[in-house]
């Protein structure tokens, strides 16, 4: 897969307002990040199918070693943290994959808010499917206390989708350094644990726990609004990590 | 402690932008200490902090200290120290220095900006024991003078200004030393 075959051709082509025309080049390069990662994904299967293994052995053994199926407030506390755990390892690789010199190749094609972005998005997808699946298997294995499952669905798209955000960030950061598997953990927990903590207050509203007026709405809007900062985040301190 | 520890993790933030807007190592010098006093007064806060809820809150409302520390407040508190012990040990995973005053800048203030909206709001919209909590008529967690007597309060704010000031001197002498033994790398 060769992202330049993609966007040279973009370069040249019609001749629309010089602006709108770097704009879509720009998407144009994004996406073509975008389908090399999910084309390296099909290819290397193992690594997609290892971390399904992950999501199933994980539950799998809190299934046997709960006595009975945990009430909503248990189910609800190992959901998130099985969340987190996936997470770091499916995001985790996704700047550690890419060796040396092939970062170099990125660096002459693509601009470094490209390449984060890219990243962004389709670190995103692969952890809403992520959040999906772990949500099925939780489902089969240790019952589903939750009452409102269209609202928990949602609530679980957001929060995997924030959480894999953190963690791309953390992944390029801990990409730099020498351990860098073992530092994504160190980095990324205490950044993320606000954050967790309050998917966990909003996920009780599914569980029929009553609010105040308003306030959940509240919650939801301040959890978009880190994801966002994540976002912007990520726009502004990338470049810096980029050159080396 | 809790005021000259943010006030000190705020310093070496903006630290932290200078030195990527700048690339002058000083800048970094000045981040990373201003950070070590800092958690080194998040570490005294906490377990002052945790002595003074002993004796206030666990004795008379019957609760153990296991629970009062779940308080949304002290959870801040312990994120805050657990990120910028992450801080150091990121620092301490390079060797090259100007990679790792880049990198370290870059956590530096992705996890500010991250920890301190957390701190500033999630207390507000919890309730909890630790004055200022929104069942109580106060707005502000910390500064609010409905909760503190008058005599309290005399302690109180110069206790902030007294403590801030400790610690900026203290990280000075650091930045100073450490500038010294560097003077061959800064030119």
């Amino acid at each position: 897969m060769n992202p330049d075959a993609e966007t040279a051709p973009s370069l040249k082509a019609e001749n629309p307002p010089k602006k709108q025309l770097r704009a879509n080049a720009m998407n144009r390069k994004i996406l073509a990040l975008l389908k090399k990662d999910i084309l390296l994904e099909f290819r290397q299967q193992h690594t997609f199918y290892g971390v399904l293994l992950y999501i199933a052995a994980t539950i799998f053994v809190i299934y046997l070693s709960l006595p009975e199926s945990p009430d909503a407030n248990t189910w609800n506390s190992l959901f998130w943290v099985i969340q987190l755990f996936v997470c770091v390892n499916t995001v985790a690789k996704s700047f550690l994959q890419e060796n040396k010199g092939r970062m170099l190749y990125f660096y002459s094609i693509t601009s470094p808010t490209e390449f984060i972005a890219a990243k962004l998005i389709y670190n995103a997808i692969l952890m809403l499917l992520m959040s999906l699946i772990s949500l099925g298997l939780f489902n089969v294995f240790l019952d589903n206390p939750v009452n409102n499952q269209l609202q928990f669905v949602g609530i679980v798209l957001l929060g995997g989708c924030g959480i894999s955000l953190v963690f791309s960030l953390m992944s390029a950061i801990a990409a730099k350094a020498q351990q860098n598997a073992a530092l994504i953990a160190i980095l990324g927990f205490p950044v993320i644990l606000p954050q967790l903590l309050l998917l966990m207050k909003i996920s009780k509203a599914a569980f029929a726990e009553v609010f105040r007026d308003g306030a959940l709405l509240q919650l939801i809007g301040l959890t978009s609004l880190l994801d966002i900062l994540v976002i912007v985040m990520a726009y502004i301190l990338f470049p810096y990590l980029w050159k080396d | 402690m809790w005021f000259g520890m943010m006030i000190l993790f705020s310093i070496s933030f903006v630290y932290s932008i200078k030195y990527l807007l700048g690339f002058n190592l000083r800048n970094d010098i000045y981040a990373n200490n201003f950070a070590k006093v800092g958690a080194w007064f998040g570490i005294l806060g906490y377990t002052t902090g945790t002595l003074w809820v002993s004796v206030t809150w666990a004795t008379d409302q019957g609760q153990s200290i296991g629970s009062v520390l779940k308080e949304p407040k002290l959870i801040g508190a312990a994120i805050a120290l657990l990120i910028y012990g992450a801080y150091f040990v990121l620092r301490g995973s390079f060797t090259d220095i100007d990679k790792r005053a880049r990198i370290s800048a870059v956590y530096n203030i992705f996890a500010f900006i991250m920890l301190f909206p957390s701190i500033w709001i999630i207390p507000r919209l919890v309730g909890s024991l630790h004055p200022g909590a929104p069942g109580s008529d106060s707005g502000n967690p910390a500064l609010n003078r409905n909760d503190m007597d008058a005599s309290m309060r005399m302690i109180f704010y110069p206790a902030i200004i007294g403590w801030t000031l400790l610690g900026i001197w203290i990280a000075t002498l650091k930045i100073r030393l450490e500038i010294l033994s560097n003077k061959k790398i800064l030119n």
